[in-house]
């Protein structure tokens, strides 16, 4: 007779995988989306769309693809992040289709460069690279503790990633942001990469300095200051969003990264002294840039009053940015509760970026009230599922890199959504999965491959213990 | 780290938060303003997304939509006879908005109206194109274009009213425009809107309704309507106690006549010979709030709604003793529209009843279902029926006798009755003064059309000429003339 004495704390009790779970949910997010596909087309041509078949098979291979690697080598992931992506990504090429059928679009870059090209293939390709990314990242990514690794060498790469727009030849200059980099013929942005590596290189960090940086502080009017030397990277970091402030003008990425860091900073350390000298320094840089920037101060004048500065304004860049405002503004309200139905609003009056930075106003006209606040709500599943799986993990590195990952997710939403309904002055970036771009949508499945790489350790049961020789039968000798 | 994550997951719980307030807020508290905001397109875009429905004259359409092939707005307005019509119909440009029909039944006419939820639901889901209701007024063509050829290149207006009803059967006004000259969005209409607004002589004016006049002597028949009414006057043969040479209350100046033999006239006989004495002296012996009671129980002092608004007509209900007699001859402050004259025309020829003048007869839905009659509807009685008979007399006297015989349509089995009017304006009289008639045609089954004219400073014409009689009044006769045919 044997005894098994346990002496791991954690049970080797089966926890339920939840993949079928997630199956039965990737099967509404492909159906959903190619539903609203048939919508776009018989509102528009009043017949079934022709690319029906092919967009759907399209996405449900791509679907079952990602839905098998993570069966396969991620089973305990959550089961919600897979479809809520699938579901974005797949909504998003529909919007995306919907516009290129736009004639008002059409015209416009038929007037400006002689040439009309549909976005919607584009996508679609981005979105199978965009897996092609997830699969990757599963399959190469065996535990994401290997990240840890590279805390340093991340530190440097998102730089060299931030800064490449600067590079004279590399970057582009397009409508006044420089944060696109043209490599053989493609765009590319290198911040949402940059967002991805920053999360690792700050879980690196802070993981080792976490206890420094909380303990060794002095206590002053409530508030734990940290000592100098250990401001150094704060005050790095604040620097570093500046500066792309000021010489990339974008406004969503430094706030990202700065809020980003902020959060990590707290949760590391537990001490909300951070948050407040992060608040302080955001307002700080706020108010240098605001009042030398022009860029930035004909956001802000865009969102104080867009109607009021249209007639006002008399600075082109000025008035553009209100016309802009305004535009979305007025595509918002004409939604109303239910909206006008896909493929039935104006939201292309909006003309440039409609549907890049502001395709949420697409969303708006055409579905409604009742659409965005789906739309919210979808992203804010895909925010809590990040920040449970941050909860879940047992290793200080996943949490952090987890909650940073999740928390840039977060504010970026916030940044982009507040920023197109009028909350907050237009940053500028796009709406994660749904906008069009291939930075975007590539970086974004990473983000969701290593949210699902961290869930699935975070939520393994525990191997089963190696049998210990203390439990080895002992032979009793009788007498 | 689990408290601090649990404090930034709320965090982010309020980020999306107030994202949804702030969509709530934008969407739904804020919609109606900013759907209605003036910059926003999509009330246009909307307006010509789909075929517009017409406006439709004795049958068949005056308006017409052609696919502009257009990416902003699909359908443009086209009219027919655009000139003639553009008092009615007003324009609907993609450019300059829309007036008038045009823009009061754009509910209708686009299709967008409530009371055609029904049939938008239903044609979605019979999958038809969404279409605009017609529009059926009560114009009559023959009258509209006698009064339009009529008029030609003088400068006036013409309203004509079926006076048992209120029909408005005929409303032209001169120099028009063509509302399709404007009715897109490109440069060239631009120019044409431009040139349009820039013209000195104002075609855009609809003067049958927007513009006042001051009417001179057709006033007379409201002066002799309240001197009947009032008892001042009993037989309408009898001599009044009128010297030549009758002053004008509160001044030294002699009341001048333009016709002899006034005084003591009788009241038929000046009104044949358009005494001015006689009337101003009648108005004053009636006094000025009788004046101004009778004056608005005709429709002065306030607009009408046709349903396009007209302006109000004026009767001073301020003016001092000698105001108010010159008031009573159409002077001073008095001033109207042709509408209100023409109003003034059919209450009498319909036996002292006004009736609510009004030009949409019917709105119909894309599938010819009736939306809306409008039945014709009183508004007022400003005279009794035999006093009304005895002004009819008088007017009949005045185009056989008197000095509208340019009216006369020698038809058999027809009477009609009508007044003359040259009115003197600008200062001390020296612009050219306007030509008015007023007029009505009256068979046994009562009066079929009342017609008011006015002709505005006729270029051409010598000075001597202008008379109501001479100018307005075979414009009168010409749209009676074709309202009796149409008749049959």
């Amino acid at each position: 007779m044997s005894v098994v004495t346990n002496t791991t704390t954690i049970g080797a009790i089966e926890a339920p995988s939840r993949r079928n779970t997630e199956l039965a949910l990737l099967a509404f997010a492909v159906v959903i989306p190619v539903f609203a596909y048939l919508n776009v087309g018989l509102a528009i041509d009043g017949k079934v769309p022709a690319g029906m078949a092919g967009y759907g098979l399209g996405l449900a291979l791509l679907a079952g693809v990602a839905h098998l690697v993570v069966r396969k080598w991620a089973p305990y992931a959550d089961p919600l992040l897979l479809p809520l992506a699938t579901l974005l990504n797949g909504m998003g090429l529909v919007l995306i289709w919907r516009l290129d059928q736009s004639p008002r679009l059409i015209a416009t870059s038929m007037s400006r460069y002689n040439s009309f090209s549909p976005d919607a293939p584009s996508q679609m390709m981005y979105s199978a690279i965009g897996i092609a990314m997830f699969v990757g990242v599963l399959l190469l990514l065996k535990d994401h503790r290997v990240l840890q690794r590279y805390t340093y060498i991340s530190m440097a790469v998102s730089l060299v990633l931030l800064l490449l727009p600067l590079v004279p030849g590399l970057g582009t200059d397009v409508f006044g942001a420089k944060i696109w980099i043209n490599v053989g013929g493609f765009s590319i942005q290198p911040g949402e990469f940059a967002k991805l590596v920053l999360a690792v290189f700050f879980s690196g960090y802070l993981m080792v300095k976490r206890d420094a940086l909380a303990l060794a502080s002095r206590r002053f009017m409530g508030l734990y200051l940290p000592r100098g030397r250990d401001l150094g990277p704060i005050l790095t970091i604040w620097a570093v969003s500046l500066l792309i402030l000021v010489f990339e003008n974008d406004l969503g990425t430094s706030l990202l990264f700065f809020g980003m860091f902020v959060i990590m900073l707290y949760v590391a350390t537990e001490r909300t002294s951070w948050i407040v000298m992060g608040l302080l320094m955001a307002v700080a840089g706020a108010v240098i840039v605001g009042s030398t920037a022009s860029h930035v101060q004909s956001r802000v004048a865009a969102w104080l009053d867009p109607f009021e500065c249209l007639e006002t304004a008399t600075d082109p860049n000025m008035l553009n940015a209100c016309d802009q405002m305004t535009q979305v503004l007025m595509s918002f309200g004409s939604g109303g509760i239910l909206g006008t139905g896909l493929g039935q609003g104006n939201s292309d009056l909006i003309g440039f970026a409609a549907n890049s930075d502001f395709i949420f106003a697409t969303v708006g006209e055409e579905l409604g009230l009742a659409g965005v606040m789906v739309f919210l709500l979808l992203y804010g599943l895909i925010v809590e599922r990040g920040v449970r799986t941050a909860l879940a993990a047992r290793d200080p590195f996943g949490k952090l890199l987890a909650m940073g990952l999740s928390g840039a997710f977060a504010l970026q939403i916030f940044v982009v959504a507040g920023g197109v309904m009028g909350l907050i002055p237009l940053t500028g970036m796009t709406m994660p999965f749904l906008a069009y771009g291939g930075s975007s949508v590539i970086a974004n499945w990473a983000l969701i491959g290593i949210l699902i790489r961290i869930s699935d350790t975070a939520r393994r049961p525990a191997p089963a213990p190696a049998p210990s020789p203390d439990a080895e039968m002992t032979q009793v000798v009788r007498p | 780290m689990n408290k601090p994550l649990r404090r930034v997951a709320i965090f982010c719980g309020l980020l999306i938060l107030a994202l949804l307030l702030r969509d709530n807020w934008v969407q739904f508290v804020r919609a109606d303003e900013l759907n209605a905001h003036p910059k926003n397109t999509r009330v246009r875009i909307e307006r010509y997304a789909n075929e517009r429905g017409n406006i439709i004259v004795d049958g068949k359409p005056i308006t017409g939509s052609v696919d502009s092939k257009d990416e902003y707005f699909k359908y443009k307005r086209t009219y027919t006879d655009g000139p003639m019509w553009a008092p009615v119909t007003g324009y609907a440009s993609q450019a300059y908005d829309a007036n008038q029909i045009e823009k009061i039944e754009d509910g209708i006419l686009t299709g967008n109206d409530d009371r055609l939820f029904f049939d938008r639901t239903l044609a979605m889901f019979t999958g038809e194109k969404k279409k605009g209701g017609d529009v059926v007024t009560t114009l009559s063509g023959a009258a509209q274009k006698a009064a339009f050829e009529g008029l030609g290149s003088k400068t006036g207006a013409v309203v004509a009213i079926e006076p048992k009803t209120g029909k408005i059967l005929a409303m032209a006004s001169t120099p028009s425009y063509d509302p399709t000259s404007f009715a897109g969005y490109s440069r060239k209409d631009e120019k044409a809107w431009v040139a349009l607004e820039k013209d000195k002589s104002k075609p855009k004016l609809n003067r049958a309704i927007r513009e006042i006049y001051p009417p001179g002597s057709v006033f007379k028949v409201v002066t002799a309507a309240a001197a009947l009414e009032n008892g001042k006057v009993k037989d309408i043969n009898a001599a009044t106690d009128t010297p030549e040479g009758w002053k004008i209350p509160l001044s030294r100046v002699p009341m001048k006549n333009h016709a002899s033999g006034c005084a003591d006239a009788s009241l038929k006989r000046a009104l044949d010979i358009s005494c001015n004495s006689v009337f101003a002296k009648l108005g004053d012996d009636v006094g000025r709030d009788k004046m101004v009671e009778m004056a608005e129980k005709f429709g002065f002092n306030a607009e009408q709604f046709t349903p396009v608004r007209s302006s109000a007509s004026v009767y001073d209900k301020t003016a001092d003793r000698g105001g108010n007699a010159l008031s009573s001859i159409g002077q001073f402050n008095t001033a109207t529209t042709p509408l209100q004259m023409a109003m003034v025309t059919a209450a009498i020829a319909n036996d002292g009843k006004l009736m609510k003048p009004y030009m949409i007869d019917e709105l119909r839905a894309p599938n010819v279902d009736l939306l809306k009659k409008t039945e014709p509807e009183e508004m007022s009685r400003p005279v009794s029926q035999e006093n009304a008979q005895l002004l009819q007399q008088m007017m009949e006297s005045v185009v056989t006798n008197g000095t509208g015989g340019n009216a006369d349509l020698n038809m058999d089995g027809v009477k009609v009755g009508g007044k003359t009017g040259t009115a003197q304006h600008g200062a001390k009289n020296a612009k050219r003064p306007y030509a008015w008639f007023i007029s009505y045609a009256k068979t046994a089954e009562g009066s079929p059309v009342a017609v008011a004219v006015v002709v505005e400073d006729s270029a051409g014409t010598d000075r001597e000429d202008i008379s109501g009689g001479g100018l307005a009044a075979p414009i009168a006769k010409a749209v009676m003339k074709a309202v009796l045919k149409t008749r049959g």
